[in-house]
């Protein structure tokens, strides 16, 4: 089967892959580019490990082909922090202990910050429900949800 | 118990592998890779209960990109008739979980792995592989494995002389049952079933192993103890624990289910075969056919009280599925069941089922809250029949220190008791409740566990130090280990590197698991630092030319004590590390022990819901787990444990259940129809600490991570009858059971 061509932008660096015309872009992120900071919790679009954003929208990458990345803008986990500084969700989710395993971790904060851009105020119920894509075994969302509220804040008081 | 400053123990420090994960640098079991890598694929059985009769797999070696192909005869093999224990579990069992052998005993059993340059290649040609089978009657639920004539999943479990898929017994008796319960002025007996469920790690099983020439082996892999995955992959491959070395990759998530294995001796045949390296990732469906879960359970709880509330006798009858093969955790169930109160006289029976589901695997206090379910539903209605409040009554009759429990052990200086006095007097317990609303407490027992554990700490030249222990770090419990060095070493947080060793190059280390990480880590950890210390006074003294005796150590530095107080300047860790090379040689410390004194743990649970009449569905709408933790070395993944089981304790209350259809297969195997609770299902998790310390370690610790899935079955259950003045008795409540129950009334 011939490999597709695909050119895209991957956390701001422009890139060239291949890739069979089938494959998914979590597979191609995580297999063909090396990045595997996305993870893949279920493969089917039920767990939100593989959270990436996608010309700024929230999208599970393994329901979508790599194929379909051509010529889009692509943001992963590896690009949210600026070298070595953390994005502010980042830092508070480890001030917060907002991680036990990490393995939703990536997809939480990929997903969080897609929120926050959108609504810098949000409640904690549009938190849950923005969050509710995105299985997290281990912490019970408890101190995930907290760690997003408080990063809220603090981002609209820097922005004052 | 050590002087504790409070300096970095029980601070909330960041975790030392804290900024790899939240990056996505952190390696998981299924992201390291290696030049040369091929994919396997494993041929899973299409049948509940089938006799295997024929494999041909000619085809599947035969097209192009095939690179090798296994069955069970690849497998060692472990006669039936003979135990082999590694741990708890039985390699007659394991031998035939990892591949079918004789017999295909559940729907997605493995019967052959295909490895081949591409994972679609190795699918395709485990579809080419021709077995033939012959159906069996196969049996799904308890009631139906029990009957005289279900289908017998193996010949050789026998009970009183007959063949039977009750495989094991366990019983624990106190007292006189029927002395108590003629005591009694109440007497309730209820009959309980909860369904399987799965531990619900976020990541699948994975692993990558590489067969060199020689025949040395090196597995990279997920799990809950890379120790226990050499030692299984050895046993199951024939190959000498020493030529094989097994390095953790980050664990994302385990909750039990970890703690075996199921791909690693299939990579590692089949990269032998190949002579390449090979990945093996499960895909969802996979985890939920044919790994874990936890076994579904029937059982029998009945308990006696006098008119004061005194609980005089308790009986209880557990009976749990292990499964196709035997292993089900009775022990957790019939052990833990009454093990919260001092009840005279007691009488627990547990009973292990095969039928045709896959292997149970551990999952967070595996068993118990399957008992507590039953018994603490049965307390609330005992509660209920004398007028008394049920945490009063729980208090009552709560286990203290000297108590007798049934499992054995006389209780040395627990907690319990202050769980309940800190539930009756947290707000929560008093807050008002609306309409459709209600309030249920329950409280939970976990035995915990000590074992096996090592450590080796090392001061660096340049006076920081890195200490390595040998236990996968699940929630956060290399920021325990760097708090505990950090504080005896008296030196920042910061200058303290946590590692976890591969097989390598750490000793063994058993099992993250039995809650007994940062119990038995702590000790080692503990014992390591204390040598070092006692190494870097030694070191002063040389330099000082006086007796080390003379010398101590304080926040960082050795000093001169005693006559020579004052006579030279302090010497930092920086300082006698640098002159390390002349006054003796590298400064480190390894320990290995078997650690012992983990002693219960014990937690209680107050939760609120509200119930929609019109869907059947139940809100959590508080919830608060109150927990003697003996002593919180990280708050915060403390709390974290608490938080995490009382939410997988909702979702099997409410939610999440295996479904199986007409042909025995599970129906419901995807993230999508086997619903755990996300983030919207739920509300915070309040969380209180409480601080009674292990008498038995250096800093007081007890194990956290299994107590808060105990108590949750019960505190929800208690929560809905306190709502709908209705009672269930089987979960999940889910909204279709409600509305029956609802439709019933
Ligand atoms: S891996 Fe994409 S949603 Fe689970
Ligand atoms: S931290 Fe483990 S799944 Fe979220």
């Amino acid at each position: 089967m011939a490999k597709l061509h695909v050119a895209t932008t991957i956390n701001g660096e422009p890139m060239e892959f291949l890739c069979d015309p089938g494959q998914s872009l979590l597979d191609a992120l995580r297999g063909t580019l090396g990045l595997t900071g996305t993870k893949e919790g279920c493969g089917t679009g039920d767990c939100g490990a593989c959270s990436i954003t996608l010309d700024g929208r929230l999208v599970c990458s393994c329901l979508m082909l790599a194929a379909e990345a051509e010529g889009r803008e692509i943001a992963t986990i590896e690009g949210m922090a600026a070298g070595e500084d953390l994005h502010p969700l980042q830092q508070k989710f480890l001030e917060m202990a907002a991680l036990q395993c990490g393995i939703c971790t990536p997809g939480m904060l990929i997903a969080a910050r897609n929120l926050l851009e959108r609504n810098p105020d949000p409640t904690e119920t549009e938190v849950r429900f923005w969050l509710a894509g995105n299985l997290c075994r281990c912490t019970g969302y408890d101190k995930i949800v907290r760690a997003v509220m408080e990063t809220a804040e603090e981002m609209r008081g820097a922005a004052r | 118990m050590n002087v504790i400053s409070n300096k970095w123990i029980g601070q909330r420090t960041i975790r030392p592998d804290g900024a790899d994960k939240v990056t996505g640098r952190a390696a998981y079991g299924a992201d390291t890779v290696m030049p040369g890598m091929i994919w396997a694929r494993v041929l899973r059985s299409p049948h509940a209960h089938a006799r295997i009769l024929r494999i041909d797999t000619s085809k599947a070696e035969a097209l192009p990109g095939v690179k090798a192909v296994m069955t069970a005869k690849d497998v060692v093999e472990f006669p039936l008739d003979k135990s082999v224990m590694l741990g708890i579990q039985d390699m007659r069992w394991m031998c035939r979980n990892v591949m079918a052998r004789e017999k295909a005993l559940f729907h997605g059993h493995p019967v052959a792995a295909v490895a081949a340059t591409t994972e679609a290649i190795a699918a395709e040609a485990c579809a080419l592989i021709e077995v033939e089978y012959e159906v069996l009657p196969w049996v799904i639920e308890i009631e139906d494995a029990i009957k005289p004539d279900a289908p017998i999943l193996h010949d050789f479990i026998k009970l009183d002389g007959k063949p039977s898929n009750i495989a094991g017994k366990l019983e624990h008796k106190l007292g006189d049952v029927d002395a108590g319960f003629a005591q009694a002025d109440v007497v309730i007996e209820r009959e309980f079933k909860t369904r399987p469920v799965h531990q619900g790690y976020i990541e699948s099983h994975a692993c990558l192993v590489s067969v060199s020439p020689d025949g040395k082996a090196t597995i990279w892999s997920s799990s809950q103890g890379q120790f226990m995955v050499r030692a299984m992959s050895a046993y199951l491959t024939g190959i000498p624990q020493s030529d094989i070395r097994a390095i953790p990759a980050e664990i994302g998530g385990g909750f039990g289910g970890k703690t075996i294995i199921y791909l690693e001796p299939l990579a590692l045949i089949l990269a032998r075969k190949s002579g390449r390296p090979v990945k093996m990732i499960m895909s969802r469906e996979e985890v939920f056919r044919a790994s874990g879960p936890t076994s579904g359970s029937m059982s029998k709880v009945k308990i006696g009280a006098t008119k004061d509330g005194k609980i005089v006798a308790a009986q209880g009858t557990f009976y749990l599925q292990a499964g196709a093969l035997p292993g089900s955790p009775i022990r957790g169930a019939a052990g833990c069941a009454f093990a919260p109160y001092d009840i005279p006289n007691v009488h627990s029976l547990g009973f292990d089922v095969v039928s045709n589901r896959s292997k149970v695997a551990a999952y967070r206090a595996p068993g118990a809250p399957i008992g507590a379910y039953a018994v603490e539903c049965v307390v609330d209605e005992i509660a209920e029949a004398l007028k008394m409040d049920p945490l009063e009554l729980r208090l009552k009759n709560a286990a203290k220190q000297g108590t007798k429990a049934a499992h054995g052990p006389v209780y040395p200086r627990i907690g319990f008791v202050e769980t309940i006095e800190a539930a009756l007097a947290h707000p929560h317990y008093k807050a008002p409740l609306g309409k459709h609303q209600g309030r249920g407490v329950a409280s939970g027992f976990w035995f915990n566990a000590g074992g096996e554990s090592s450590a080796q700490v090392n001061v660096t030249e340049d006076g920081n130090v890195v200490v390595t222990t040998g236990h996968p770090d699940i929630g956060g419990s290399r920021a325990s280990t760097a708090n505990i060095t950090a504080e005896l070493l008296g030196i920042d947080y910061k200058r303290v590197s946590v590692l976890i060793g591969d097989t390598a190059t750490i000793g063994y280390s058993n099992l993250t698991g039995g809650s007994r990480v940062t119990f038995a880590s702590a000790m080692v950890v503990t014992q390591s630092t204390e040598k070092v210390i006692t190494t870097l006074r030694e070191r002063a003294a040389k330099i000082w030319k006086i007796d080390p005796e003379a010398v101590t150590w304080d926040d960082g530095e050795a000093r001169p004590a005693g006559d020579n107080a004052g006579k030279f300047p302090a010497l930092t860790l920086a300082e006698i590390a640098a002159k390390a090379s002349e006054t003796g040689g590298p400064i480190g410390a390894g320990v290995q022990l078997n650690t012992a004194g983990a002693e219960g743990g014990f937690a209680t649970h107050v939760c609120d819901v509200e119930v929609d009449l019109d869907l059947g569905i139940v809100r959590v709408l508080r919830y608060t787990s109150f927990q003697d933790v003996g002593r919180a070395i990280h708050p915060s993944y403390v709390e974290g444990q608490m938080q995490g089981g009382a939410a997988q304790g909702i979702g099997w209350a409410l939610s999440e259940e295996y479904i199986y259809d007409k042909k025995g297969r599970v129906d419901n195997a995807s993230f999508l129809d086997y619903r755990m609770p996300v983030c919207s299902d739920l509300p915070m998790l309040d969380t209180v600490i409480i601080e009674v310390p292990n008498p038995k370690h250096p800093q007081g610790v007890r194990g956290v991570g299994e107590v808060p899935l105990v108590p949750p079955l019960a505190a929800v259950s208690n929560a809905v009858y306190n709502a709908l003045g209705r009672r269930f008795y089987s979960l999940p409540m889910s909204p279709p059971r409600v509305l029956e129950v609802l439709e019933g009334a």
